[in-house]
């Protein structure tokens, strides 16, 4: 018998989650090294689950699979594929990252460790679940408990505002998708007879060209409003600048991944010819993204909320990649959901090492940061390379392949597009420069204390990833590209 | 021992225990009043539930005493449903000055869960109404306990007249019905009410006006916010939970047993009314400041929740309904009895009052977010399988429309209910100085939380077995 692993990866956080909220108030420490604990064990077997998978076999391995309600066949099923095994990863990063990060919160630790972990717990279900029915359980655990982490220990000014409308967004964009996946999990039962939301059966359903057509958009949409997507992008930026630094990073770092995955996963491979049909209104909407979120960008003057639109932008290339329904499209979108998670969890760790010392985040009013913080400066050239598209970063490896993709389906679109790089090449060369150069001004003088040990091994973690797939593509990309060719075996039939 | 006995074994058990209360209570000493009385009511209580399981089940559906109930696994689940409350709630009793060492407080309690036992079961429209009243009366007279608290004394007048008004509306309709059936029997109703004509929609209009007003539909919910606000909350709790589940068991029989054929008529009706009840609900309750309106209003809306079942009229409906039931039974059950324990040391029920509760006591904090939540229709608590089932149903049978109002009002629904939980766990107290101000838990309040809590999250994860329960209580009629 295998070791359930996938499952041991997701119920960790929710185990040590319960754990944390039994001991007591005042066991700060006691608090931050079980989640350090839980946190580094997650990312070992996320490593394990991602390095053992196996590539010769492909398809979807280290299943498990367990009935749940067999009356209505609803099983707790999972396993990962090319697309996912990659983003288990990003997720075990995150975590372990964020949890070293958020060491110095110092207001209900435990509550606030907890919330996390369950956050953590239902996003590694949702990128192993292949039951629908588990996807959505998962999906929304995975939501809520962002509300109260943003408004409890968020940013003070637009906390509650931030918090309410990224939640109901967000569980709007749910139960549209819910919808959606009931009225798949009835029409299979009419047409078989079988009550399953095994996302596998549902997948060789073969629903009615009409059914996809109708269904596609709804369903699709739901899950992209997690993702980002025009013109439901709106309560992401807010969202990002809200949250305190670990949520950040766990919400543009992967939250935003979940979307796209379970848009992804649902809306593409369950109604294939209804993505065939809508595809070109997806496109439009992700070329909308790409360019409008990098000129907002551009003209920011919170660094979260440059990298908040930049974080819509960016989800607008994979997005984009998954309109174009091309090997070179898809594989591009899968790599750049890891590349961008790692890339945008180091720009909110680096974003938030400054903020808690100069208290500010207006980029005017910063300057000269490298000189008392060099580690922060050197990672966020390092981010702001890897979001330019640099060769030798991950973010080439990404978007490269996307934009090949993007000249085969259109090609004018592939250079409007292409402009949203010099932009983003321009913002982030503007923040670096008057954040981190020129004169550190009087009054921080002997404010900036340096980062803690702890901090350093987040800001090396993240920074190693993405320049060793950057130098070493193989690294990810073959596996992408078997679950790329999943999701076109099930678009095309062959292929 | 006979079907008939049988048939009425849970209700006998409570009478038991109801009778035992009174006996024991002159002996009794003052200062041992509010753990005997309570913890003889929850044991009392807790033993019958576990004999009825024991020994009570029922195989086949049967007809008992002559007709007038039936015995079923529709009636034995919400019995136990009822009997599990009732026991909760005699441990929230306890702690209530003036009402948890008062013998009549629990007697009452215990008469209101035989007539809900019996509403559940009845199967002929005379032992209906009986049962019906049963149910209400103890009811006025605990609304309207607290005889110094004007709040409490209009709450329980308040629900007098109203539930006096529908019911005489109820009883005409019963009575015309009689009047063209012949009978009271459902069964014998059901075939003469085959065709729609005035007298027969005249009937089901006045039939739904009391049965409204039980489960607290739109447009006769008015009562409601009122009562539940001046009951003592523990009472408010029973209301909205056992007492409520109680008329939307008679609502399933009645409706499935007695007008089959009229079902096209009924589920319209019932549709429209959902989606009212729904919507006032979710929307008054956006603008509460007192929490126990706010969850009136939000149980307003659970009603319209729960009936899109029935609406929907298919087998995965009908169960819904019952599993959407046991949810919200068990939830706000929670979410009263927290209130309870908080507005027993804080001294009042404003929303503000929760101003810092997470720092003053961190684990009843832990309770009311899972409640709420569950409320709110989240994973992994009872409410979000519950709400997936009810919505399953309708999307299955093609009730578009009514999803959609749903979904909508469980989006606002969501926004209040966090938005009460930023009381809980953002905002702080004039001072900063939660600490100094604990919140004491008394014994019986942790049990029972306790397992509503753990009741919500294994309804909400585990949820196979409680299907089979629902389901065997929607089929077997």
């Amino acid at each position: 018998m295998q070791l359930p692993i996938l499952s041991v990866i997701v119920f960790t956080p929710l185990v040590a989650a319960v754990i944390m909220l039994m001991m007591k108030p005042t066991m700060k420490t006691e608090v931050r090294v079980t989640a350090l604990a839980a946190a580094t064990f997650d990312l070992f077997l996320s490593g394990w689950v991602y390095f053992t998978y196996n590539m010769q076999a492909a398809g979807y391995q280290f299943l498990e699979k367990y009935s749940w309600l067999p009356q209505l066949g609803i099983s707790y099923h999972v396993g990962v594929d090319g697309m996912s095994a990659p983003l288990v990863l990003l997720t075990g990063v995150v975590m372990f990252t964020g949890v070293l990060i958020s060491w110095g919160i110092d207001d209900r630790p435990r509550e606030f460790f907890a919330f996390l972990f369950l956050l953590a717990g239902g996003v590694f279900g949702v990128f192993v679940a292949l039951d629908l029915f588990m996807l959505f359980f998962f999906y929304e655990i995975a939501v809520f408990p962002m509300y109260l982490l943003i408004a409890i220990w968020g940013w003070k000014v637009t906390r509650e505002y931030a918090a309410m409308k990224l939640t109901l967004y967000l569980f709007l964009g749910s139960v549209f998708s819910l919808v959606g996946a009931l009225a798949m999990y009835f029409a299979n039962y009419q047409m078989h007879g079988v009550l399953t939301f095994d996302m596998l059966e549902l997948e060789k359903a073969g629903f009615p060209l009409l059914f996809q057509q109708i269904w596609f958009l709804p369903t699709f949409m739901g899950f992209a409003i997690l993702g980002g997507i025009f013109p439901f992008h709106n309560w992401s930026p807010d969202g990002h600048v809200a949250a305190p630094t670990a949520v950040s990073m766990f919400h543009a770092g992967v939250l935003m991944k979940l979307g796209a995955f379970a848009a992804l996963r649902v809306g593409i491979m369950l109604l294939p010819q209804g993505a065939l049909v809508w595809k070109d209104l997806i496109f439009g909407l992700a070329t909308v993204n790409v360019i409008y979120g990098a000129f907002i960008a551009m003209i920011q003057t919170d660094m979260k909320y440059v990298i908040g639109f930049s974080s819509v932008s960016h989800m607008g290339l994979v997005a984009l990649g998954f309109s174009t329904l091309t090997r070179e499209g898809m594989l591009g979108a899968g790599v750049q959901m890891f590349s961008h998670g790692v890339m945008t969890a180091l720009f909110f760790a680096a974003v938030g090492m400054v903020y808690d010392r100069a208290h500010t985040r207006q980029i005017p009013e910063l300057g000269g940061m490298i000189k008392p913080l060099p580690w922060v400066g050197v990672a966020f050239i390092i981010g702001g390379l890897v979001s330019m598209g640099m060769p030798g970063f991950s973010g080439f490896v990404a978007e490269f392949p996307i934009f090949m993709g993007v000249w085969k389906t259109q090609w004018v679109v592939a250079i409007a597009a292409s402009i949203s790089i010099v932009i983003t090449a321009a913002y982030i060369i503007m923040v670096i420069r008057k954040v981190f150069f020129g004169e550190v001004p009087a009054h921080f003088e002997g404010h900036i204390t340096p980062i803690s040990a702890l901090d350093k091994v987040a800001i090396v973690t993240l920074c190693g990833f993405m320049v060793a797939l950057g130098v070493y593509p193989a690294l990810m990309t073959p596996m992408v590209s078997l679950g790329v060719q999943n999701i076109l075996r099930l678009v095309f039939g062959g292929a | 021992m006979s079907l008939n006995l049988m048939a009425i074994l849970p209700e006998i058990l409570v009478l038991l225990v109801g009778i035992l209360v009174l006996v024991c209570d002159p002996f009794f000493k003052d200062e041992n009043r509010r753990v005997g009385l309570g913890w003889l009511t929850a044991g009392g209580l807790t033993a019958t539930l576990a004999i009825s399981l024991l020994a009570g089940q029922p195989g086949q559906p049967a007809s008992a005493w002559g007709g007038m109930v039936r015995y079923d696994w529709l009636s034995f689940a919400f019995k136990m449903f009822f009997i599990f409350a009732a026991a909760i709630t005699a441990l929230f009793f306890m702690d209530v000055d003036k009402l948890g060492r008062r013998a009549e407080a629990y007697v009452l309690l215990t008469a209101s869960t035989i007539g809900m036992s019996l509403m559940a079961s009845s199967s002929d429209l005379v032992m209906l109404y009986l049962a019906i009243e049963t149910t209400s009366i103890p009811m006025y007279v605990l609304s309207g306990f607290m005889l110094d608290d004007q709040k409490s004394t209009e709450s329980g007048f308040k629900y007098l007249l109203f539930g006096a008004m529908t019911s005489a509306v109820f009883l005409y309709g019963l009575s015309l019905v009689y009047g063209f059936a012949g009978s009271t029997s459902y069964e014998v109703v059901a075939l003469k009410f085959t065709s729609l004509n005035i007298v027969s929609v005249g009937v089901l209009f006045l039939i739904l006006v009391g049965l409204g007003f039980k489960v607290s539909l739109a447009p006769f919910h008015f009562w409601a916010p009122d009562t539940y606000e001046g009951a003592p909350s523990p009472v408010a709790g029973v209301l909205s939970t056992a007492s409520k589940a109680a008329g939307f068991a008679v609502l399933i029989r009645l409706l499935l047993v007695g007008f089959p054929a009229m079902a096209e008529q009924w589920q319209l009706t019932l549709a429209i009314m959902a989606a009212i009840t729904m919507t006032i609900g979710n929307l008054v309750a956006l603008a509460q400041k007192n929490i126990k309106r706010l969850l009136a209003y939000s149980s307003i809306a659970h009603a319209g929740y729960a009936l899109i079942g029935l609406v929907a009229n298919n087998e995965l409906g009908h169960l819904s309904v019952v599993f959407y039931l046991l949810a919200y039974i068990l939830t706000n059950l929670a979410a009263f009895g927290i209130i309870t324990a908080f507005g027993r040391i804080a001294g009042s029920d404003e929303i503000r009052a929760y101003d810092g509760m997470s720092r003053r006591s961190p684990y009843l904090a832990l309770a009311m977010l899972i409640a709420f939540l569950s409320l709110a229709g989240m994973p992994p608590f009872g409410g979000f399988i519950a709400k997936a089932l009810v919505f399953a149903a309708a999307v299955q049978a093609g009730w578009y429309w009514l999803v959609f109002v749903g979904i909508i009002n469980s989006i606002v629904g969501v926004y209040y209910y966090l938005t009460t939980m930023k009381y809980v766990y953002l905002y702080r107290m004039e001072g900063e100085n939660e600490e100094s101000f604990p919140i004491p838990m008394s014994r019986p309040y942790v049990i029972a939380l306790v397992v509503l809590c753990l009741g919500i999250i294994m309804v909400g994860s585990f949820f196979a077995p409680w299907f089979d329960l629902a389901g065997k209580a929607a089929m077997g009629l």
